[in-house]
């Protein structure tokens, strides 16, 4: 009887490492283990037994049973394990098919760079202020120090409604109706349309964009002016990037400067972008003219200010490397697709 | 302004200054260098020749055959010149050269006959814009074979200058000199102007009179008499061709000269053709007639100043002389004037006129009244020095009031606290001593050149601009805090942005102004519009008081290129008059879209947009009057008892006005309106504890009964523990009968406080078909 058990022990091993699945497995389990099984034949079997044969073979049958039970548990877990992975492979896809997209719109390049600009800003404590784009002669030229007859004045070719309404040639009238309204400190920009009669070609439009900043406090100097605008064109275009202001004039500062940064694509040493020049122009600024403070009844005896003002196309431009200025107002989806941002 | 490079030399020392440094540290001390050319770096190849034989062309009655004599050789060249003559000097231009332009020249045949190069004319030559009608015919004496851009002076390297308008005084080769010597630290110098004139007196040959003093400041004139007109000298003729002018005789090319090196516009009359040998400066009168310099007949207007004789008008001051009093060729006696007259009336007189002249440009900017007296002077120098006649003695000055020099207080403290700097007192005095301003007791005398000086801030500008914008510091601001940030109506404009490129829609941005013909093809009233009185176009004109020809062109552009769909919107600007100077401007969300797209997917953007905004309750309901939308599919959409817009398929006939053979839908919703009844408000709700229970409902009802009418009513059966109500198909057919449909809902049944027991469900969805029943005779299918 012994040896039945061993004999047992060692064939179900056997049958059992060869189980190929979970239904062999269980066939295994009945044909050892079953009511009908050749352990439990056994087992019935032991009644035939001598006292002291009794305990030794119990025992015995005990730790065969005890080694197929773990047996058929550990294989039924391997085998488990096995189906598992059989049907994930089964489940296999290629994953270079394409992806169902959600078509996602976009903003227009443009708000996505003055937003770029304005988050700059709003960092350094500025608001956005907005104002109307038909606009009083007065508070576009007049308040500015650019009188009527001011030969500044043909440098902005004016779309004019009458004599005293116009389109505004820039934004800087907001700056006005906000120096008229709030006391300093103020620290604005302005972004918004501007018109000039100005004949499209791909850097000229009609219509454009400007953002302008201006700054009055006591004790603001043009270095200051210099610090804000470093600031930005950094965030702008790279902490690399310099600055270069040349002396200009502007009727509303004084002193007036023109900036140019250090070329963002070839760094100054001279590309197609800059021209050979190293440098983009990008920005016109200065300190605001002691008349146009006074016109605004703020005292330049007390305070100073500074003004900037860019265009809004022509920083996209750079930033997107677009060469043509009109690709902005026509609105073909196979331009405005290209910016998703 | 173009500079001559050399010609610097008359007033200061140049060695050692490259090309290029002198244009960097220019355009950084404020003088905007364009660009340096060389202007005979463009030729190659071109000679002087002078024709020895011209031969009539065997195949052609317009070409003639010339043999010309280029020095070296002797080459044969076919010419269609009318001027060409015998014996003529004229510039070659030979096989394998190069003209202005890149233009190349190379050996080819004319109707057979071979020519070996070309003759040119000053506009081949790029010396003349306009197109000239022969050949440039040069000196007899001009060395034959000698490169053409020695003879004609070009071997000269330019700066092209950038001048602002404030700053008349640099459009002079003076001006120049003066901020490129102050530029580099250098001595600068004027040099003296000989005395001219005999013993007889100016004042017996002519009389000046200014009739108002408002209309000219100050006249000079001076007489010369016994004038011998004929070209003036070479060196003459290079320095105004260099700078951009064109010689035409010895009197005329000292009035541009001056121009040029005085910034001094200067006229020259035939005294003997000055009726009364008299000079009024007067109003023009509206009307009078003069004839110009350029043989045009001009009708003057009263807000000109007209220079008169004792009899008619012989120019207009400023702007151009007549042609009446002209110098030609026959003068004798020549009366010079160098006047400076009201910048103001040149500007508009030159307007009225349409003639921009280089004199009026100047004139128009406020000229230096001490400069007249010098400009003369000089002028009648350089005509004595070249033996163009005998200078009269004495000058005719008419000068009102004499210009007195700005004085400003020196405040070297409040300039560095206003350039954030730290520059020395000394320094500045320096600085501003270069640019001719002399510092004296504790006062800044501004020169008379510099009328763009009136304070401090012009003075800190001089100091800075010599210091070095480049070396001024760069701080951050000082002071006090500033909180800054967008505001409600920024962040809303942010939040339908992202709404509506979530939902798939491009931004696109379009002009403001449109044709008038648009509001005919949207359906748009035009009888009250901002119109613009100078537009570019007609197609231009007019600032939009809608967004519905701009959103519908947007989708054509995009139609005719052949997308297949296309989704935009534009948060556009409207431009409303109302009875006030300015108009009123509103913003207009507006949405357009076509493609496998309809009426819904356009509502459900809408929603989206609604809902993002916190607006809620917003109905829609039809609208059938708005010509602009197909009547059975517009929308007037309204909240809080607003109307917000509308929103629809385009009306089929607009579509067609604008080409487009597809289904459009747009939507206009008016920003502000929006912005009223928005709020990012949100309050958090507890999450549901207990289970929640739905019932389906099948109704069917009469076809013409809107889901918004059924809706109502389910809401209306007051209930606390209806949750949601959601459509979830309709259906038209057999089944349910002729003029009839059927509406499907599923109902949401939930109470915060404890499970529902069907009983309360079904209790209260026979409450809710109940009412159906009795609102719109709804029957449970």
């Amino acid at each position: 009887m012994k040896d039945r058990l061993n004999t047992i022990k060692s064939n179900a091993e056997t049958e059992l490492n060869s189980a190929a699945d979970l239904k062999a497995l269980e066939s295994l389990r009945v044909k050892y283990l079953g009511k009908k099984g050749e352990l439990t034949a056994v087992m019935k079997g032991m009644g035939g037994l001598s006292k002291e044969e009794r305990p030794v073979i119990g025992q015995l049958a005990n730790t065969v049973r005890g080694f197929i039970e773990s047996a058929l548990e550990e294989k039924k877990k391997a085998l488990t394990e096995k189906a598992k992975e059989l049907k994930l492979m089964a489940e296999t896809i290629d994953v270079a098919l394409p992806g169902r997209m959600t078509e996602m719109g976009a903003k227009h390049p443009l708000n996505t760079v003055l937003d770029d600009l304005q988050d700059i800003f709003i960092g350094m404590g500025f608001s956005i202020v907005e104002g109307p784009e038909v606009e009083l002669d007065y508070y576009n030229f007049e308040a500015l120090n650019l009188p009527p007859d001011h030969p500044a004045r043909d440098t902005q070719d004016t779309f004019y409604i009458n004599d005293n309404v116009l389109l505004r040639t820039q934004t800087s009238p907001v700056q006005v109706r906000v120096m008229e309204k709030q006391k300093p400190p103020i620290r604005i920009i302005s972004p918004g349309r501007v018109y000039r009669s100005d004949t499209v070609d791909a850097t000229h439009s009609p219509v454009f964009h400007q953002v302008e900043g201006l700054v009055i406090d006591k004790g603001i100097t043009m270095a200051d002016l210099k610090g804000t605008l470093e600031v930005f064109a950094k965030k702008l275009y790279g902490d690399d990037t310099r600055l270069r202001f040349r002396p200009h004039h502007f009727p509303f500062t004084e002193p007036s400067a023109e900036v140019d940064i250090s070329c963002f694509n070839c760094k100054g040493e001279g590309c197609n972008i800059c021209k050979g020049e190293g440098w983009i122009e990008i920005l016109g600024c200065g300190m605001v003219h002691p008349k146009v403070l006074r016109n605004c009844g703020i005292d330049p005896e007390v305070y100073s200010g500074f003004a900037f003002g860019m265009g809004l196309e022509r920083v996209t431009m750079f930033r997107y490397g677009i060469k043509d200025l009109r690709l902005f107002y026509e609105n073909d989806l196979q331009f405005l697709k290209q910016f998703k941002i | 302004m173009n500079l001559p490079l050399s010609w610097l030399k008359d007033y200061m020392n140049t060695d050692g200054i490259s090309e290029q440094e002198y244009a960097d540290r220019l355009t950084m001390s404020g003088s905007i260098v364009e660009g340096i050319k060389n202007l005979g770096a463009e030729f190659k190849n071109v000679v002087v020749g002078r024709i020895t034989k011209i031969e009539k062309h065997p195949d052609a009655d317009k070409l003639v055959v010339c043999q010309v004599d280029v020095g070296d050789e002797e080459i044969q060249i076919v010419t269609g010149a009318p001027n060409v003559f015998e014996g003529a000097v004229v510039p070659v231009a030979k096989h394998k050269s190069t003209l202005p332009g890149g233009v190349k020249i190379t050996k080819g045949k004319l109707r057979g006959v071979v020519s070996y190069g070309m003759m040119c004319s000053t506009d081949e030559l790029g010396i003349s814009k306009e197109r000239a009608t022969g050949i440039l015919i040069l000196p007899d004496d001009t060395p034959i074979g000698e490169d053409i851009t020695h003879t004609l002076g070009l071997d000269e390297s330019v700066a092209e200058f950038e001048i602002t308008s404030n700053r008349p005084d640099c459009m002079s080769i003076i001006g120049l000199a003066r901020e490129t010597a102050a530029t580099f630290a250098r001595d600068f110098k004027i040099p003296e102007i000989k005395p001219t004139g005999n013993d007889e007196d100016v004042n017996d040959y002519a009389a000046v009179e200014i009739a108002d003093s408002k209309l000219c400041s100050r006249f000079t004139a001076r007489a010369v008499k016994n004038v011998r007109i004929g070209p003036s000298p070479k060196w003459m003729q290079n320095r105004l061709t260099a700078a951009g002018l064109r010689a035409i005789n010895n009197v005329v090319d000292i009035t541009n000269y001056i121009m040029l090196e005085y910034g001094q516009p200067m006229h020259a009359y035939d005294l003997d053709h000055v009726e009364g040998r008299k000079i009024i400066v007067r109003n023009a009168g509206d009307g009078e007639m003069l004839e110009t310099l350029d043989d045009k007949p001009r009708e003057l207007k009263s807000c000109m100043i007209a220079i008169s004789d004792e009899k008619r008008a012989i120019g207009v001051a400023g702007v151009m002389g007549g042609a009446n009093s002209e110098v030609t060729d026959g003068t004798t006696t020549v009366l010079f004037e160098s006047a400076c007259f009201n910048p103001v009336l040149v500007r508009r007189g030159a307007k009225a006129l349409g003639m921009r002249t280089d004199a009026s440009a100047l004139f128009e900017k406020g000229l230096d009244s001490e400069n007249c007296l010098p400009a003369i002077n000089r002028a009648c120098e350089l005509l004595q020095d070249m033996g163009g006649g005998e200078v009269i003695g004495g000058v005719i000055d008419v000068y009102p009031v004499k210009k007195q020099n700005t004085v400003l207080p020196f405040e070297p403290e409040k300039i560095n606290k206003f350039l954030g700097t730290d520059i020395p007192e000394s320094d500045m005095i320096e600085y501003l001593g270069r640019l001719e301003f002399e510092v004296k007791d504790g006062s800044v005398i501004v020169p008379t050149f510099r009328g763009d000086i009136e304070s401090m801030a012009d003075i800190a500008e001089e100091v800075a601009r010599l210091y070095g914008y480049d070396n001024l510091p760069v701080t951050m601001m000082q002071g006090r805090v500033v909180v800054g940030g967008k505001t409600f109506k920024q962040k809303a404009v942010d939040s339908i942005r992202n709404t509506l490129t979530a939902c798939g829609l491009y931004e696109a941005m379009t002009y403001s102004f449109i044709d008038p013909k648009e509001f005919k093809q949207t359906r748009v009233p035009m009888d009250n519009v901002v119109k613009i009185s100078n537009p570019l176009g007609e197609e231009n004109s007019v600032m939009r008081t809608s967004m519905l020809s701009s959103i519908i062109k947007t989708l054509k552009v995009n139609y005719n290129r052949r997308a297949s769909s296309a989704k935009i919107f534009e948060i556009g600007m409207t431009y409303n008059p109302i009875g006030e100077t300015l108009p009123d401007e509103r913003q207009v969300v507006a949405l357009g879209m076509y493609g496998k797209v309809d009426f819904f997917d356009l509502k459900g953007i809408v929603q989206n947009l609604l809902n993002r905004l916190g607006i809620s309750g917003a109905a829609f309901e039809t609208e059938k009057e708005n010509p602009s939308y197909h009547p059975g599919r517009c929308a007037k959409i309204t909240a809080g008892g607003k109307t917000i817009g509308c929103m629809g398929q385009i009306h089929p006939a607009v579509a067609d006005s604008f080409k487009i053979d597809t289904e459009i839908y747009a939507a206009e919703l008016d920003l502000n309106t929006m912005l009223e009844l928005a709020t990012f408000d949100r309050t958090y709700k507890p999450l549901p504890k207990f289970p929640a229970s739905s019932r389906d409902i099948a109704l069917v009802v009469e076809k013409d009964i809107s889901v918004g009418e059924i809706e109502k009513i389910i809401n209306s059966v007051s209930s606390d523990i209806l949750e949601k109500v959601k459509l979830f198909d309709v259906y038209e057919g057999e089944q349910v009968g002729e003029n009839k449909k059927s509406v499907a809902y599923s109902l949401t049944y939930r109470a915060a406080d404890r499970t529902l027991t069907d009983d309360e469900v079904s209790g209260m969805t026979d409450r809710i078909l109940a009412a159906l029943k009795d609102g719109v005779n709804a029957e449970l299918r």
